[in-house]
């Protein structure tokens, strides 16, 4: 059905398909027995109020990212206005800090026992009303500001990529600027901001770090209530099966909605579009301004008072050894990710088939899962490999018989594969749309093929996407608790374990020190990507 | 052939540093956090020469791996903070009942299992604290009695999702049956000035600043924020002096039933419940020694003395998944 070269394409993606697939059926096959009780008491008593509470976090969330992420992407790529030069790279900071992280800063700088109303009451006595701070409108607005920048990278990207010369023929067709938004710019970058939405949805509906902060419940704390609590992990696989289905849904609707990514001309970017003036300009810095500040500012101010107060006690010879650790998992995994996302975009370029397409699709799943859940269905499935086929093949062998899969560093690589596949296949499979197929057709005709033909005409044009993908891969990795927590190898605790070991504590104000290290870390390469994709657009 | 096959072996091993075990050391599972756990380990490395290792998580994914993991797990033992995942660890049949008379000597029998899978090694006190400024501790005497209307808008209490919560209400259901264990946490429900919290800390510190007048939490999150500041205004009482006495529960481990170094995790098990590890291992976090013979900390004595109740732990494991059912009827979030 399909020509011999492309088939060679399938052991590949299958492979990888297949090593996603194995903790997912670990998912499905604990469908075996049905605790009736457990599921009854959950029907009568939680369902109906936890499904309410998901699906106003999942729109609220929704709505939001959608709003500040493309309103931004769209004022820092195509307008000019007071402080746009570093806005455009700062709005993207607030990606380096962790959701669980943000959400103890809120709830610890805002709650009722926190300096800022503290600092109220004694001014304005005891007496004074403040809205509640651990509620539905509080947990939506911590999600908003830590996942917009997932829709903002990538709408950047697209707004960036479209050109100046479509916009500019809207305008000569007499077009205002808004028109030109919504009829032109947003139409076109419909693709990305839909798969950046997608990214945050799946975070959204996974998150267990910084709901439980809120103490907000949802299908996701359900599971985690009814493996701690009922200790049936069973019945929690089997929840967290129903909401695999919903985000596969979710998914599903995505690709249908966007359509296709377009073929681009990239152009250098001038000088920007619009020149905002006055209360325009005025309007645009400060809501930028006012995004920037929430989301990164007062969060890291916070995390270094608590680290005045409590954290620089902490500071000793320990923190190398959690940096370098976190450093090393976050860039090995990083690059293995982007390799294996990048022949799994090629496989799918090269071999447009339904059973490839739905292979890929399979592939990315990972990410749609609690991260607690996923760990623990992929440590099912790594022992479940010690035991049926390494210890056997080691014996066979000659070995010790031991297993070594689990607790060992390839595992726990192999996991954060798995779990981050569909963080860096998006902006990987985007950039290589851009790419017309007429660029490698006239290359082979000017007898450069195979090796030759990726390394010097695929690669180079993919540098930028792969770059992105790396950069959220390694911050992804950084963040990452359960898996690490689960998988890790003795001795190798990160910074991510030690937010653990201290929120678990309810120790917020000494969290502080692992979490601002954290983000400093996550920092730097996100400075650096930036700097690297603003000079690319000549600016 | 035979040389490919070394040489795949070796490849292998290089890929995935494997879990090759040195004849004499420990390898532990534990859900209580380093700092609370490796200065202990430590001492025990300094005077035995037996190397520690460890890794920290959660008590409900260590439980997953070391079952997933069955005979050929690494861990010889589990650590754990509270008692009803030790009773659930045993009643997964991953823990190796010991017989010791070391431990048996240094453990009273309600804190230890009745077929010597494991042992407490430190206990937690889950009493009331109030606000020395809005609640003189003559309207106080028992956990009951905070379901009273004088106490409405007055409560707070921390999420039911926590075990130690889930704990108490299981112990409330031994003594009063479940009837009227729902009758008081509705009473506790109703009497809440605020949602519950996610953490005892934060609980504390809204008591200090007057979102509430009074708490139940474990006695160590406020011996840590009464160390950061002598001025808090918050004060432990203990309930239920007249009759069963204070809930405790109590951090504890055992030895996994496919240890690969049984018997030097035993000694290692056997030496946390004597007299030279007792008093750092709860003196680290301002617990109470499970071993009689030791006296808790200079700190911790300050806060008086008070008459435990003498339910076996175990029955916070027992009545667990009943406690939770019966919160989430009651309204417990």
């Amino acid at each position: 059905m399909s020509h011999p070269a492309q088939r060679r394409w399938y052991p590949l993606a299958f492979a990888v398909a297949a090593l996603v697939l194995l903790p997912l059926s670990v998912l499905l096959l604990s469908w075996g027995e049905i605790d009736r009780e457990i599921w009854s008491h959950l029907w009568q008593t939680q369902m109906p109020r936890l499904i309410g509470n998901t699906i106003t976090l999942v729109l609220g969330v929704g709505v939001g990212v959608t709003l500040i992420g493309v309103s931004l992407a769209w004022l820092t790529s195509l307008c000019e206005f007071p402080g746009r030069r570093w806005l455009d790279w700062a709005l993207m900071l607030p990606f380096a800090i962790p959701a669980y992280v943000l959400a103890f800063v809120f709830v610890g700088l805002l709650d009722f026992s926190g300096p800022l109303q503290t600092l109220l009451r004694e001014w304005f006595g005891s007496g004074l009303r403040m809205p509640r701070v651990r509620s539905t409108g509080g947990v939506i607005i911590v999600l908003v500001l830590v996942f917009y920048p997932y829709v903002y990278l990538l709408a950047r990207n697209a707004f960036l990529a479209q050109g100046k010369g479509l916009m500019e023929a809207a305008r000569v067709l007499g077009q205002s600027p808004w028109q030109a938004f919504w009829r032109v710019a947003l139409p076109m970058a419909r693709p990305a901001i839909g798969a950046g939405l997608a990214l945050a949805i799946m975070e959204t509906l996974a998150d267990f770090g910084a709901v439980s902060v809120f103490n907000f419940d949802t299908f996701t704390t359900a599971i985690y209530k009814t493996w701690y609590g009922f200790y049936s992990l069973t019945s929690a696989t089997q929840l967290a099966s129903v909401l695999l289905l919903a985000v596969m849904l979710v998914l599903y609707g995505e690709r249908r909605a966007r359509g296709a990514v377009r073929p681009s001309n990239e152009r250098q970017r001038g000088a920007a579009l619009y020149h905002l003036k006055g209360g325009k300009a005025f309007a645009a810095s400060a809501w930028c301004g006012l995004v920037f500040t929430c989301a990164f500012v007062v969060p890291m101010l916070q995390l270094l008072s608590w680290f005045w107060q409590r954290g620089r006690f902490d500071l000793d010879e320990r923190y190398t050894a959690l940096i370098l650790h976190t450093l090393y998992l976050g860039s090995i995994a990083a690059v293995l990710t982007v390799c294996v996302a990048l022949m799994l975009a090629f496989a799918r370029r090269m071999t447009p088939t339904r059973l490839m397409n739905s292979t890929v699709g399979l592939a990315n799943l990972g990410y749609a899962l609690p991260g607690s859940m996923l760990a623990v269905a992929i440590m099912l499935a790594f022992s479940y490999l010690d035991r049926e086929m390494v210890i056997p093949l080691s014996n066979w062998l000659g070995g010790s018989g031991k297993p070594i899969l689990l607790g060992s560093l390839g595992a726990l690589l192999l996991a954060y594969l798995i779990r981050f596949m569909a963080v860096a296949y998006g902006p990987l499979e985007n950039s290589l749309a851009r790419i017309r197929p007429s660029l490698p057709e006239a290359s082979r005709s000017l007898g450069v093929g195979g090796v030759g033909l990726f390394f010097r005409v695929y690669l180079p044009l993919l540098v930028p996407g792969a770059l992105s993908a790396a950069l959220l891969v390694f911050v992804d990795v950084l963040k990452e608790m359960p898996a690490t927590l689960l998988m890790r190898p003795f001795g190798w605790d990160t910074l991510s374990v030690r937010v653990f070991e201290m929120t678990s504590e309810g120790e917020w104000a000494r969290a502080a020190l692992p979490a601002l290290t954290l983000v400093l870390v996550g920092l730097l390469p996100v400075v650096g990507l930036i700097r690297k994709s603003a000079r690319r657009y000549g600016q | 052939m035979q040389l490919n096959k070394q040489l795949f072996a070796a490849l292998s091993l290089t890929a995935f540093a494997g879990a090759a075990q040195a004849a004499d050391e420990v390898v532990v599972y534990s859900a209580r956090i380093d700092e609370l756990i490796k200065p202990v380990f430590d001492a025990y490395t300094a005077k035995t020469g037996v190397p520690v290792k460890f890794i920290t998580d959660k008590e409900a994914p260590l439980l997953a791996r070391l079952q997933a993991e069955g005979e050929n797990t690494p861990a010889d033992m589990l650590i754990t903070v509270d008692a009803g995942n030790l009773w659930q660890a045993e009643q997964q049949g991953v823990l190796k009942p010991l017989k010791s008379s070391v431990i048996d000597a240094n453990i009273p029998a309600q804190y230890r299992s009745s077929t010597g899978s494991w042992t407490g090694l430190s206990l937690r006190a889950r009493t009331i604290f109030y606000s020395t400024e809005r609640v003189d501790p003559k309207e106080l005497s028992t956990y009951e009695a905070l379901a009273d209307k004088n106490w409405e808008g007055r409560l707070c209490l921390r999420t039911s999702k926590k075990v130690y919560n889930q704990s108490l209400t299981a112990t409330l259901i031994e003594t009063h049956g479940a009837e009227k264990t729902e009758e008081i946490i509705k009473g506790w429900v109703n009497n809440l000035a605020t949602d519950v919290f996610a953490d005892d800390t934060a609980l504390l510190q809204a008591i200090d600043a007057g979102q509430c007048d009074v708490g139940i939490t474990n006695t160590y999150y406020y011996g840590r924020l009464h160390k950061d500041n002598p001025n808090f205004k918050v004060k432990p009482f203990w309930p239920n002096q007249a009759d069963r006495g204070v809930h405790v529960n109590l951090a504890g481990a055992g030895v996994t039933l496919n240890a690969p170094h049984p018997e030097a995790a035993q000694k290692l098990l056997e030496w946390m419940t004597g007299e030279e590890a007792q008093g750092l291992f709860a003196g680290l976090n301002q617990e109470y020694p499970a071993n009689p013979k030791i006296e808790p900390s200079a700190e911790v004595q300050a806060w008086g003395t008070f008459k435990a109740d003498s339910i076996p732990v175990e029955v916070a494991g027992k009545r667990q998944a009943e406690a939770i059912m019966l919160m989430d009827r009651a309204g417990w979030n």
